[in-house]
């Protein structure tokens, strides 16, 4: 029987890991990540979660583990933040590449220098370009809901999964969540069937040198050279697009909760302007929305779910009759603008969509964002727009002279 | 003790052909390497020269399956190896770890002191050809004074070679032991031990590097065997904190007729520029880690 619990973020995450029966657990201590796995730890201790957890002495090594062990044929799960996330650049391209289906929760939080500890999406948003599907979260049950659709992403696609939440805002704060029945979790999740087993019985060079062209093999076949490695990537990345909407379909019928397959809207249907963002940013933009459809500002919100793959036709039929965009985010380019902005006017470029599309810099490294500020910074954009403004790039609530 | 080498497994896991250089003493040791591991062995293999041997995809030269991984994460690798096969209850495997002095002693040594404190039920090998050979002989921390690299080109390296066998003895594992493929049934022996052993177990070889030090192809097993005349590599293992000679080197414990370490560098070009007081103080090393054996072997 389902039950509700209050949790954290964290604990939510951790409750989900446990009923995907995950096998190997490794993880380094990083704030705000920690309690998820400490919590898993426990479990493990206490006989509750049969897995094997390693305790490595850093987070290149965990995603390390996380590649071997996957590489053997074990369901294997990690959670990091920030500089955790940043140590393991190396190994997230080489999962990646090895087309594993890891399932990493990144519980958002600033990088340095200087230190801070508190949340923005610079993180995760910067490791974009890795090769992994990004799921950014809004609030707890989706955070458990998400881990268990990410093990059926990841296993169908052989493509590693970030499950992104913001730090503190959701990892710390509890909320009712539904947990789901252990046996109804299996029958949606089956066992991990891993692309390549390497064992003895078959013997394997697993990722070797490669070379620029294809190459035959020992039995004349031609086989792939590294640029085909490559496009074989990029392809399953584009085409888990109707893997991740269908699993979350699938999701819905079965638990009865639908958190949008790639993007999710909120009263969009006659908005004069749209509110667009990431993660908790855009459950915030939900609330801007409506202190300004009580003045009579029509405005909606798009909150990007799934940010790789990117939306790009979502995006496109979402926006089509846009008056006006506005784009909050919790990330910098630096030397351009935010990641979020620079991808949804890419993805508008010839659809003859020609909206003003303004772009807002909110909430780094945790300065606080109040559904006030997003209303008033809808506000002025509009002025700017009915002025003739049509890009912009502003700093939210920072001094910026 | 010619007669042991009946005793070796015939069967061969490197098949004709790979991609090493000729005379590579890393070769001659992975041939006998794989011979005592057997079947049920995995390998994981950072970016090094055993990369290369292992050859170019889709073909290998080798037959056991491996697994390779990036340079500083070797031994978190076969970690994850040992906790994957761990949870699906795949216990007969032999996981192996395998990587040069620049992975091991470098880049790579975070990693594995993590997984030796661990107790990480794995074997590490550690090939030392001295340098960073794979990408064209750049100094590594295992490096000896006096020789020439391509980025100690003038001076030569300042500093004495670091003593990863003590590093990794004070993580307290099982086993340790050093080898050389100039003795083969010296080397065979301890990884046949080694296989049987619960736990971190690390093997340190020495793997004379002909384009890397600059002597013929044809000398390999000549350098490998002046290396332990001299005393520059000994033959030990420390087996549950008891330290013991092994080999020639025993033989040349107990009879004290050590060579000059002249006679080991006189032959290779990587110590051409070499002066009497570097050659002095290396020989001052070299003894001092001599007698240092010598002291723990009484114990």
């Amino acid at each position: 029987m389902s039950a509700v619990q209050i949790l954290t973020g964290n604990q939510a995450a951790a409750t989900a890991v446990k009923l995907c029966d995950v096998q190997v657990i490794s993880a380094y201590p990083i704030t705000p990540s920690t309690s998820l796995t400490e919590m898993l730890a426990e479990w493990i201790e206490k006989g509750e979660l049969k897995a094997e957890y390693v305790r490595v002495e850093s987070e290149h090594s965990v995603m390390t583990v996380c590649v071997s062990a996957s590489s053997v044929g074990a369901r294997v799960f990690t959670s990091t933040s920030s500089h955790g996330l940043l140590y393991m650049h190396e190994q997230l391209h080489w999962a990646a590449g090895s087309r594993l289906p890891i399932v990493t929760c990144v519980i958002n939080r600033g990088v340095g220098a200087p230190w801070s500890i508190f949340n923005d999406q610079q993180d995760s948003i910067s490791q974009r370009d890795t090769g992994w599907i990004q799921i950014y979260c809004r609030d707890n049950q989706e955070i458990l809901d998400s881990v268990i659709q990410a093990y059926r992403i990841a296993e169908e696609v052989y493509c590693p999964v970030m499950v992104c939440y913001d730090g503190f805002v959701l990892s710390h704060t509890m909320m009712p969540v539904e947990i789901p029945e252990a046996e109804k979790v299996k029958n949606f999740l089956p066992p991990y069937k891993p692309h390549t087993i390497l064992s003895p019985e078959e013997p394997l060079n697993i990722n070797p040198v490669i070379l620029p062209t294809q190459r035959r093999d020992a039995q004349g076949v031609l086989r792939d050279g590294y640029m085909e490695f490559r496009w074989k990537l990029q392809h399953a990345l584009e085409g888990s697009r109707d893997v991740i909407v269908e699993v979350n379909r699938q999701f819905a019928d079965l638990f009865g909760r639908d958190h949008g397959g790639m993007l999710w809207g909120y009263r969009t249907d006659d908005a004069e302007v749209y509110l667009v963002g990431i993660g908790s940013l855009a459950t915030e933009a939900t609330m801007a929305a409506d202190m300004l459809r009580e003045e009579g500002i029509h405005a909606g919100v798009v909150g990007i779910r799934v940010y790789r793959p990117f939306p790009r036709e979502e995006i496109r039929n979402v926006l089509k009759n846009a008056p006006a965009i506005v784009i909050f985010e919790k990330d910098i380019s630096y030397g351009y603008e935010g990641a979020l902005s620079a991808d949804v006017k890419a993805a508008l470029y010839g659809t003859g969509i020609s909206a003003p599309v303004h772009n807002y810099i909110a909430g780094l490294g945790g300065r606080d964002v109040k559904a006030a500020e997003l209303a008033e910074a809808v506000r002025s954009s509009l002025a700017a727009v009915a002025g003739g403004v049509m890009e912009r790039q502003t700093w939210l609530n920072c001094v910026t002279e | 003790m010619p007669e042991k080498i009946f005793k070796v497994n015939q069967k061969e896991y490197i098949l004709p052909g790979n991609r090493s250089c000729q005379g590579c003493g890393l070769a001659l040791a992975y041939r006998y390497i794989l011979k005592a591991l057997r079947e049920n062995t995995i390998m994981t293999i950072p970016a090094s020269c055993l990369t290369v041997l292992h050859g170019l995809y889709p073909i290998t030269s080798v037959t056991v399956p491996a697994l390779n991984c990036t340079f500083a994460s070797t031994a978190a690798s076969a970690s994850g190896l040992v906790a994957g096969l761990a949870a699906q209850n795949r216990t007969e495997m032999t996981v192996v770890a395998m990587a040069g002095d620049g992975g091991t002693y470098d880049i790579g040594i975070q990693a594995l002191s993590g997984a030796a404190e661990r107790g990480t039920d794995f074997i590490y090998v550690c090939y030392d050809n001295e340098g960073y050979m794979n990408t064209g002989t750049q100094r590594s921390s295992a490096t000896p004074m006096g020789a020439l690299t391509t980025t100690t080109p003038v001076l030569t390296k300042q500093q004495n070679k670091k003593d990863m066998m003590k590093i990794m003895e004070a993580h307290d594992i099982p086993y340790l032991a050093t080898a050389s493929p100039s003795y083969p049934i010296d080397l065979y022996d301890k990884f046949v031990k080694a296989k049987r052993i619960k736990g971190t177990r690390y093997i340190q070889i020495s793997a004379p590097c002909p384009p890397g030090w600059g002597f013929a192809p044809k000398d390999t097993v000549k350098i490998g065997r002046l290396a332990v005349e001299t005393g520059m590599v000994v033959l030990y293992e420390i087996e549950d904190g008891k330290f013991r000679f092994t080999g020639r080197s025993k033989t040349l414990a107990e009879k004290g007729n050590r060579a000059p370490l002249i006679q080991y560098v006189e032959k290779q070009e990587r110590f051409r520029k070499m002066n009497i007081e570097q050659l002095a103080r290396l020989q001052k090393w070299v003894d001092g880690k001599w007698n240092e054996y010598l002291r723990r072997a009484e114990e």
